[in-house]
């Protein structure tokens, strides 16, 4: 349902620095407002949670509901003072989840 | 992606006013201290990009917890909801959402204190963007 997801952050960053980052995951983001063809309502399935996290430390999460738009996109923004992997999680209805991980030097 | 249904039934002002009751939790939303950014004009309801600030120095005290995004004539009004902590540094987030069709965007902000900030923006939208 969801493909690699897409992340852009610095690759390095001085300490106390608050960095943007920005995420795109590919899903449908099926709303349960639509019909098929034949008039049978599409059932829901979304993507209901994103988080970001920094050495287990939460950062950012967002609740999302059927009103956001396919192919989920988030940009935001973390303080890091260390060098270290944010991970971010994305969790569909189905139960699916999905990680991808990128690391960030700080001097 | 478009559908071909019949038009969906719209979130009341009772939905709207309910989920920002809920979010409020007591406290009477405030001007100030949050900005919503949104188009006047969207094209195209299906990707409409909207971003939030919310003045707060994001440690001890001083700390924007969540913000909530609705959209008082989408089928439901819950768009999504940001939550915050000390390592975000900021508060401010964008994402991008559908319109079904104009309407009022509305964020509202809770600090750690327990107050809340609100701020809307009107939307004009061209093409409706909930499959409707």
């Amino acid at each position: 349902m969801a493909s690699k997801p897409r992340i852009k952050l610095p690759k390095k960053a001085s300490a106390g620095e608050v960095i943007t980052i920005k995420t795109l995951i590919s899903h449908e983001m099926e709303s349960g407002q639509r019909k098929d063809k034949d008039g049978n309502a599409i059932p829901r399935q979304i993507i209901n949670k994103f988080t970001c996290a920094f050495e287990g430390a939460t950062v950012f999460e967002c609740d999302l509901d059927p009103a956001i738009s396919a192919n989920p996109f988030f940009e935001f923004t973390a303080k890091v003072n260390e060098s270290g992997t944010f991970k971010f999680t994305w969790v569909d209805d189905d139960g699916s989840v999905y990680e991808a991980e990128q690391a960030i030097e700080v001097a | 992606a478009f559908g071909f249904s019949a038009l969906p039934a719209l979130a009341d002002a009772d939905a709207t006013q309910k989920a920002i009751d809920e979010f409020a939790a007591g406290a009477t939303p405030a001007e100030g201290r949050i900005s919503l950014t949104a188009p006047e004009i969207a094209e195209n309801g299906n990707t409409v990009p909207i971003s939030v600030e919310v003045e707060s120095a994001m440690s001890g005290d001083d700390l924007c917890e969540s913000v909530m995004i609705l959209a008082d004539g989408n089928p439901n009004p819950d768009v999504c909801t940001f939550r915050f902590s000390e390592l975000s540094g900021a508060a401010t987030a964008t994402t991008r959402m559908r319109l079904a069709k104009t309407q009022n965007v509305i964020a509202l902000a809770r600090m750690k204190d327990g107050t809340v900030y609100m701020d809307r923006k009107e939307v004009k939208v061209t093409i409706g963007g909930c499959g409707g």
